[in-house]
């Protein structure tokens, strides 16, 4: 008992951060001990690095003509790869992934797509997370009519398969990159909104939240100092397995024609406009989808891995 | 009790379903250009566009305009696609049934392969066999559903030619094969319109039922070998969720104690397995199951872009891009509403399997 009283004494702040910090050093500790989540790392990596450094490591401009290179190449569209490790003749140009239908160097192509793909996940998760955040927020805090009007209309969203809702609103706002990011981005803050509101509900009745009160914290205080951080890890959770389904959800749309247009290096676009060459030319199709999966494929692992590492009680039934 | 509940879950989801009917009234409204000119062409002159706007009521206040469409949707009025020249109703009756086929193909797919892979790997968890499993299963649902098509077709329609696993790269039938209805085969008299008609021209066109009443085995057979590729190109992506979640659905089960009891009565493996285990990790599949329900309805626009099928999903994406608003809205709000009746279903199955559900 007098043990218990003199801690509570000494625990002075800079105790308390350093606990703090040791809960997501704890995470990633779990984290990096899961083989599955530590591969999603690791290609997640790569794929950062070679979206940095695309114009470094691409060999040709992404939106060039062998035609127009210096000097220029006699080389027919759609020329399958040409490797000069695996026994291509030395006396032709190497081209890691062929030549596509525009005779330009599918490997520099699929190098600069990277940097699409990664923004493409980022940017609409963090545009949903925001405005799914504030919403479900209200909602859960406020309670009343505005959940229910908040709720009812993320119900409507949620009634729609997420690829044809896009499709609609992409059809409203005309096809273009920005649009489609758009278009995933509006699809997808139905999930976050929910993920809050719950979050919200489960510590909108704890004790440091009437205390926040009972001290005279305003609404915005109690909501975004107290019960926001306690709503993060399903939010990071959830927004890591959204980048997942939000670059899926952009590459289907890029292939429909309807997402980034040409001569834009985009996987999906590309993967889309030589869809009638997969018997003539499988490696243009082949190619921009296996990068499509390598992405998707990283963020579902760390997604994963960030949701097991992140609750407790699955700390003992590893994989 | 259940009757309760079922009520009470009806009773929320019309607010949702009318959102929906608010929804696709918006969509065909808030899209760029003049209605008439998108509905009837670029070459509408203004005499057919003044009766147009008048006949379609586009005169009146937005609030009048949203009742008729409540009121044409809810009677069965669904309008014409101009661009085809004809009623959308025909053309749902006409392209529904490919769909439906596919989706519930994919699903049994996913079913058939996920549910029994989820248990292995729950069973043997830990071994090499739940690690291959598992990094299958991540693979599968990390799958964009066209490269997966297109990769399947190339495998099975192009390297595997001459082979016995042969499949055919698009279309639903191979030229030459009857697939005349079973009502016109039983000389059955079809009325023009109403539900009856309706009725019947869709479960004529369901191929693989049509086949099986009328005894249209080379039909059958056909029908089978054009639905395995896109059915696993739309089945894959469910397929890996549906074994995640049995995987994790049965691990939780395995570890509680009325577990470690059954074992300890000395019931068998299997019976532990099956009677005790993977009943009560049925809630959480049934779930998983009614939410992929959607992804398969949005996967079938790519799956039937991919392999010629014309379908509701490639019939919706084409309207969109030629701007056909008689089908966009008609076709959107009939998936919007096969969606949420099947989450209704969800719900009441979920109610069914646990009681519990049913008393909050």
């Amino acid at each position: 008992m007098t043990a218990d009283s003199t801690t509570i004494a000494t625990l002075d702040p800079e105790a308390i951060a350093s606990k703090s910090t040791g809960m997501w050093q704890l995470t990633m500790r779990r984290l990096f001990r899961r083989r599955s989540a530590m591969a999603g790392l690791v290609i997640l990596g790569i794929l950062v690095f070679i979206a940095t450094f695309a114009p470094a490591l691409a060999p040709y401009d992404p939106t060039i003509s062998m035609l127009d290179v210096d000097p220029p190449q006699k080389i027919k569209a759609r020329t399958a790869p040409c490797i000069h490790l695996l026994g291509c003749p030395t006396d032709q140009p190497q081209h890691i992934a062929g030549i596509d239908g525009n005779i330009r160097d599918q490997f520099s192509r699929l190098l600069y797509g990277a940097r699409l793909s990664l923004m493409v996940g980022f940017s609409t998760v963090t545009f949903a997370i925001i405005i799914g955040t504030v919403l479900g927020a209200l909602a859960g805090y406020f309670g009343g009519w505005i959940d229910n009007l908040i709720m009812r209309v993320m119900d409507v969203l949620l009634a729609f398969p997420s690829l044809l809702l896009a499709i609609a609103i992409v059809t409203v706002l005309g096809p273009g990159l920005i649009n489609a990011l758009l278009a995933i981005g509006i699809v997808s803050i139905p999930a976050y909104a929910r993920v809050m509101r719950a979050s919200v509900l489960s510590v909108r009745e704890m004790e440091f939240v009437s205390a926040t009160r009972a001290l005279g914290g305003n609404n915005m205080q109690i909501l975004f100092l107290r019960i926001l951080p306690n709503a993060l890890t399903p939010l990071i959770v959830q927004g890591t397995l959204g980048i997942a389904s939000a670059i899926l959800d952009a590459a289907a749309l890029s292939f429909l024609g309807l997402g980034a247009q040409p001569p834009t290096p985009e996987w999906g676009s590309m993967l889309g406009s030589e869809r009638n060459q997969v018997f003539t030319a499988p490696h243009l199709v082949f190619y921009p989808g296996f990068m499509i999966m390598l992405t998707v494929l990283a963020f579902n692992l760390i997604g994963d891995g960030l949701r097991d590492a992140l609750d407790p009680r699955l700390a003992h039934s590893s994989s | 009790m259940m009757l309760q509940y079922i009520l009470r879950r009806v009773i929320a989801s019309i607010p949702v379903l009318f959102g929906i009917l608010l929804v696709t009234f918006v969509l065909a409204r808030v899209i760029p250009g003049d209605p008439c000119r998108a509905i009837l062409g670029e070459k509408a002159t203004e005499e057919v566009c003044a009766r147009f706007i008048e006949e379609k009521g586009l005169d009146k206040p937005i609030t009048t305009q949203f009742a008729i469409y409540v009121k044409d949707m809810a009677s069965g009025n669904l309008g014409e696609s101009f661009r085809l020249g004809l009623p959308v109703s025909r053309l749902l009756i006409e392209r529904l049934p490919t769909t439906f086929e596919l989706s519930l193909a994919a699903l049994i797919v996913s079913i058939i392969f996920g549910i029994p892979l989820g248990i292995i790997s729950a069973v043997k968890h830990n071994t090499w066999l739940d690690v291959v499993t598992m990094v299958w299963a991540n693979i599968g649902v990390s799958m964009p559903v066209f490269w997966l098509g297109l990769m399947l077709m190339y495998v099975f329609s192009l390297q595997l030619k001459d082979t016995p696993f042969w499949l055919p790269p698009s279309g639903r039938v191979s030229p030459g094969i009857s697939d005349t209805p079973f009502y016109e085969i039983w000389g059955w008299v079809v009325p023009e319109t109403g539900l009856w008609s309706a009725f019947l021209n869709f479960t004529g066109r369901l191929n693989i039922l049509n086949s099986l009443l009328t005894q249209n085995w080379e039909l059958l057979k056909d029908s089978i070998m054009h639905l395995i590729l896109p059915a696993l190109a739309l089945g894959t992506i469910p397929m890996a969720i549906i074994a995640r979640m049995a995987r994790s659905a049965m691990l939780d089960v395995l570890g509680q104690d009325y577990i470690r009891t059954a074992k300890a009565k000395g019931l068998g493996r299997g019976g532990v397995i099956f009677k005790h285990a993977f009943r009560n990790s049925l809630l959480p599949l049934v779930t998983v199951i009614g939410l992929s329900f959607g992804g398969l309805l949005g996967g079938a626009v790519l799956t039937e872009t991919i392999f010629g099928l014309s379908g509701v999903g490639r019939t919706l994406y084409e309207a969109i891009t030629a701007r056909d608003y008689g089908i966009v809205q008609v076709f959107t709000l009939v998936i919007a509403f096969v969606f949420v009746v099947i989450n209704l279903i969800v719900d009441i199955s979920y109610a069914y399997l646990d009681p519990r559900v049913r008393l909050n």
